[in-house]
């Protein structure tokens, strides 16, 4: 019983962090077509910008509660500053051209990120300890969880609906949606498309920076972080289906469940049991569970 | 039930005869003149040219499968499984003869991609790339778990022979670098004619509509999962090469960013040289090793750069450099 409990506990966990890095991820897809690559990238960036700006706040002597403020604080700057760059600069010279071909642009976009983050912060690890300890730990019955790991689920289920709520429920949100219905369409109505993507993407790397930072405490900032959250987190929105939030949160889910459940029962299967799967999953439903399928055109 | 395009009223891409005379004759005098010339170059790099050769063998199998209009973010999977065959028939089976390794790398990766053809014949475009990344990380997972077969360090292997002899110490360097070569020439020559062939007709034709290859009597899925099967055979002998010029196999082989190098070495080729994926897979080498030694740093950069340089400024890959406009097929309608 306590197992299955501390299963379901790291599988959420896991899950909630993921889930915010993959719905920016499932958000480019859905309005500017493509699969960034580069999305670890912008977690990794979000993760450093943490670290820095929490010893910021420290070297200030801010009342260690800042180092909430720090870390949100942190994503913001990366996607205020980061992201009109990379799709003003970089992007929409490619919009329109092949998917795959897309996924290499961003694919060299990681790989530049890549060297940046290490000339900007180094080589050596980072360590964000302050907001972990903010928050002491839960007993939940005869166990112990460490309070940050709810903190963690608190904020993807805010995102979530913030973001459901923003697309669905505002004019800004109708406008991307009509956007991603038929970027055409949306144009000749006198929707300024352009600003529709700066806008989408902006919010997109601001996820993946926020998920950077809400795991900055809980693991060491190293080069090489966004490697591992890339793949993963593709592997969250194929078996959701891409551009679809609900999937994304499911996806999430399940991957955070399968890992922890692989971690807990069969260790051996830990490093492929996520990708074993997404390749169950694109087997049974190719397009992703809450994907519809596709006419295909002559 | 394809049998409209199995015997197809042209069966060559016009004026193939006397071109396919001219690449041979070209062929044969460019891998003499090769040989040749790697007795002279320094080790460094002729072990350079040796892996552009190796590599490019991947790469080649990827431009195979992008005339079809898919990329394979996986093909870590074939490579690594030719350089583990290879590499474990030489320490386990005592097969030590370069070219039964060559042979024995590409067999494996062909069996180990069988079973996964059809699956992945059904899919196109990220999810083709995405469900091949996917299988390239299962077998990565699964090498690194894998303590008899060195886990996350992997293994060595020892020095090949050739035709039964042992390789003489000053000799080893070229010899690899000249079995490399003639390799990656005799699978060159094949890719060609395989480009040429009806199936690789048909292939083209799929990238351009795939529902109208149906509609005309082929079968789309049938070319995919042969294209898989071929690629995986060309790969897995890249990989089996690599292993023996290296000396030492690690899961790394399997990774997806290795798998990366070799779309990126794909795309910068194009899809309509063969070529263009050796002299685009000794670009990227040379610009690894220059990169390494004077701004060990920023490498990625550099390469990541060039990459956005290259997709921009030629689309179609150096390839096209050479290659002329083929005519009204690839019109100016086109995206």
């Amino acid at each position: 019983m306590s197992l299955a409990l501390t299963i379901a506990v790291d599988g959420l966990t896991y899950a909630s962090w993921l889930f915010i890095v993959a719905l920016g991820l499932t958000l480019v897809f859905g309005v500017l077509k493509i699969l960034n690559v580069a999305h670890g990238s912008f977690y990794a960036l979000g993760a450093y910008a943490a670290a820095s700006l929490v010893a910021w706040a420290a070297a200030l002597k801010l009342a260690p509660a800042w180092s909430i403020v720090a870390l949100l604080l942190a994503a913001v700057v990366v996607a205020a500053i980061v992201a009109p760059l990379v799709e003003r600069g970089l992007l929409r010279f490619f919009y329109g051209r092949d998917e795959v071909l897309l996924v290499l642009v961003t694919y060299a976009l990681f790989l530049v990120l890549e060297d940046v983050t290490k000339l900007v912060w180094g080589t050596s690890p980072y360590y964000v300890s302050a907001p972990y300890a903010l928050f002491g730990n839960v007993e939940v019955g005869t166990q112990v969880w460490v309070g940050y790991d709810f903190l963690l689920v608190a904020v993807a289920i805010v995102v979530g609906l913030l973001v459901w709520w923003g697309l669905n429920r505002t004019r800004q949100g109708k406008i991307v949606l009509a956007v991603i219905h038929s970027a055409e369409v949306a144009a000749s109505m006198g929707v300024n498309v352009s600003r529709v993507y700066m806008l989408a993407f902006s919010v997109g790397i601001f996820l993946a920076a926020l998920g950077g930072a809400f795991t900055a405490p809980m693991i060491s900032v190293v080069p090489g972080v966004s490697v591992g959250v890339i793949v993963v987190s593709f592997a969250v929105v194929i078996i959701g289906g891409l551009g679809s939030i609900g999937g994304a949160a499911i996806g999430a889910l399940i991957v955070g469940l399968a890992r922890s459940l692989a971690v807990h029962l069969a260790p051996v299967a830990e490093l492929f049991s996520i990708y074993i799967v997404m390749a169950a999953v694109l087997v049974v439903r190719p397009e992703g569970l809450f994907q519809q399928t596709q006419a295909r055109k002559i | 039930m394809d049998a409209a395009l199995t015997t197809p009223a042209v069966t060559r891409a016009p004026a193939t005869g006397r071109r396919r005379a001219l690449t041979g004759a070209a062929l044969a005098l460019a891998v003499i003149a090769l040989l040749a010339l790697g007795a002279v170059l320094p080790k460094w790099l002729q072990f350079l040219v040796t892996m552009a050769a190796s590599h490019g063998l991947v790469s080649l199998g990827i431009v195979l499968m992008m005339r079809g209009g898919v990329v394979s973010f996986g093909q870590g999977l074939v490579f690594a499984a030719g350089a583990y065959a290879a590499a474990l028939a030489y320490t386990r089976l005592g097969i030590t003869d370069a070219l039964g390794l060559a042979a024995i790398g590409a067999a494996a990766a062909t069996l180990v991609a069988a079973p996964f053809a059809p699956l992945l014949a059904r899919y196109r475009g990220i999810f083709f790339a995405m469900l091949t990344l996917a299988l390239s990380m299962v077998a990565y997972g699964v090498l690194v778990k894998t303590e008899a077969l060195g886990g996350s360090d992997g293994f060595n292997m020892g020095r090949a022979t050739i035709f039964g002899t042992r390789i003489d110490d000053a000799w080893v360097g070229w010899v690899l670098y000249a079995v490399t070569i003639g390799v990656s020439a005799l699978l060159a020559l094949l890719a060609r004619f395989a480009f040429d062939s009806t199936r690789g007709l048909v292939t083209l034709a799929t990238r351009d509509n795939e529902l109208r290859v149906e509609y005309l009597g082929g079968s789309v899925r049938r070319t995919m999962a042969y294209n898989f099967l071929l690629a995986a055979a060309a790969g897995g002998a890249g990989g089996a090469l690599t292993v023996m010029a290296l000396g030492h196999v690690d899961p790394n082989f399997s990774y997806w960013t290795t798998s990366g190098e070799f779309v990126f070495v794909a795309i910068l080729a194009g899809w309509q040289s063969v070529l263009a994926v050796f002299v685009a897979s000794t670009v990227l080498e040379i610009v690894r090793s220059f990169s390494n030694l004077y701004f060990p740093n920023t490498w990625q950069l550099a390469l990541g750069l060039f990459l956005l340089f290259v997709i921009r400024f030629l689309p179609r890959g150096i390839g096209s450099l050479w290659i002329e406009r083929s005519g009204t097929r690839r019109g100016a309608g086109r995206r």
